[in-house]
């Protein structure tokens, strides 16, 4: 079970009260997560990733264990403590005016 | 007794300000959405409980609402604005060919006949439309795809599509404008598009009179005489008689003629309304004085209507989007300010009060007559 925190906002839009607890099926991955979350949630799609390209938006980050894995590749593996539901996947809106 | 339904969006959020017929004391329903942007929010003619909400954000981008019960409660619905075909692209600031992005959308406009159509106007500029209620959005290429789109550019404030008029008496006539690409009318349903720019004259640009290239702010139209056009344009207020086919300035005696938002009476279609802003450097009124100007003679010919509004340190601005009127007896006229406050009028303009004061900065203002 993946766990993943959205940012206030987020939650507000697709109206969810908390974590958001994910079934990812084959490689847990950032892109598997985020097809996951949107796949259940569809009115995310477009807010956290391009619609067209996938690329995250310019001012959403990804963090998990204390790092920044906004920039890893989409396809490479999240760290164990987040596919065994241990640490939650964090998908943070930018400090960034307001 | 009839009632008005005042709806807001400014950089914060949506707000729903009603009345009655009277327009003396609001009730004030928001933030809506809180936090985000609200570019535009508007009612269905043909089932004013039915309202779309353009929401976007720098952080998570675009998406629609769409209530059923007059704005009380909200729902997500289709925020996919996909452009048709190849991207192709239109000039960046530095002249180099940039491709079409997807940004926002800047106006919605409700079908005057039916409840799930609806258009959308975004930037970078294109038209879209819905037949769904907002689920799923198409656009209309044409407009894009014109001959000139490639020598678009967009304004300051981005190239937006911000101007969407549907004229109800003859089908298939819509009329939008473009910053800063102009004004363009389309008489096949929005199939294809033709600029309508003649008698423009623009200094910023190389050539003063080019088909197109016009810095539109606005469009304005009476529903009863859709012949006339009004439009407020960077500098000059402007007027058709021959639903765009060619434009003469009447600006007349205006303390400025730069602005944003035009628009007419609802009883009256020669009683237009403008907010002279001091330059296109400087949006604020001239001298710190906030003043309506009307004109009660198509143009050429205006009076300031100063009663109510702030008469000195005033130096707020008043967006292209946010000024509407209300079609009660007589005629009820309301803007709203980069300050925050929405002022109403339920006398035509004579007279102003404050609805609210202390709002975020206000992006548009629309209104509902309600029965």
């Amino acid at each position: 079970m993946i766990r993943v925190v959205l940012p206030a906002h987020l939650r507000t839009l697709a109206q969810i009260h908390g974590e958001v607890t994910l079934d990812v099926a084959g490689p847990v991955t950032q892109r598997s997560v985020l097809d996951a979350l949107e796949a259940s949630y569809p009115v995310l799609r477009g807010t956290i990733r391009d619609r067209d390209n996938g690329r995250r938006r310019a001012m959403v980050r990804f963090f998990a264990c204390q790092e920044d894995l906004s920039h890893e590749a989409p396809d490479d593996p999240l760290p164990q403590e987040v596919t065994s539901g241990a640490e939650p996947y964090l998908i943070v809106g930018a400090m960034a005016g307001g | 007794m009839s009632s008005v339904r005042v709806l807001v969006g400014t950089r914060k959020g949506a707000f729903v300000l009603t009345s009655d017929g009277k327009r003396e004391d609001w009730a004030v329903s928001g933030p809506h959405f809180p936090g985000w942007e609200i570019y535009h929010v508007k009612g269905s003619p043909a089932d004013p409980d039915r309202l779309f909400a353009s929401q976007c954000s720098g952080w998570f981008g675009q998406v629609i609402q769409r209530s059923d019960d007059g704005g009380q409660t909200w729902s997500p619905v289709g925020s996919e604005f996909s452009y048709d075909g190849p991207a192709g692209t239109h000039q960046w600031y530095d002249g180099t060919p940039h491709p079409w992005e997807f940004a926002r959308v800047w106006h919605l406009e409700p079908s005057p006949g039916d409840p799930d159509t609806v258009y959308a106007g975004v930037e970078d500029a294109g038209l879209f439309r819905s037949t769904d209620g907002g689920l799923h959005w198409q656009e209309l290429p044409g407009l894009r795809g014109h001959k000139t789109g490639p020598s678009w550019q967009p304004g300051a404030g981005g190239m937006c599509l911000h101007t969407i008029i549907l004229d109800a008496s003859s089908p298939g006539r819509m009329f939008t404008a473009v910053s800063a690409a102009g004004a363009f009318r389309s008489d096949d349903a929005g199939d294809t598009w033709r600029p309508v720019n003649q008698g423009l004259h623009s200094e910023g640009i190389p050539d003063p009179h080019a088909e197109v290239g016009h810095c539109v702010h606005r469009l304005a139209m009476h529903p009863a005489r859709p012949s006339v056009l009004y439009m407020q344009k960077h500098w000059d207020v402007m007027r058709s008689d021959d639903s765009g086919d060619s434009w003469r300035e009447v600006s007349g005696n205006l303390p400025t003629d730069f602005g944003f938002p035009i628009d007419v009476h609802a009883h009256e279609p020669d009683t237009v309304y403008v907010v002279p802003i001091t330059s296109d450097s400087q949006h604020f009124p001239p001298g710190g004085k906030l003043r309506v100007y009307r004109s009660r003679t198509g143009g050429d010919d205006w009076e300031p209507l100063t009663q109510g509004l702030p008469q000195q340190h005033c130096y707020v601005n008043v967006l292209r989007d946010a000024m509407a009127v209300d079609s009660l007896d007589s005629c009820g006229v309301y803007f709203g300010t980069t300050g925050g406050q929405v002022y109403a009028s339920a006398d035509a303009g004579d007279t102003w009060a404050p609805i609210v004061r202390d709002l975020p900065a206000v992006l548009s203002v629309e209104v509902q007559t309600l029965p």
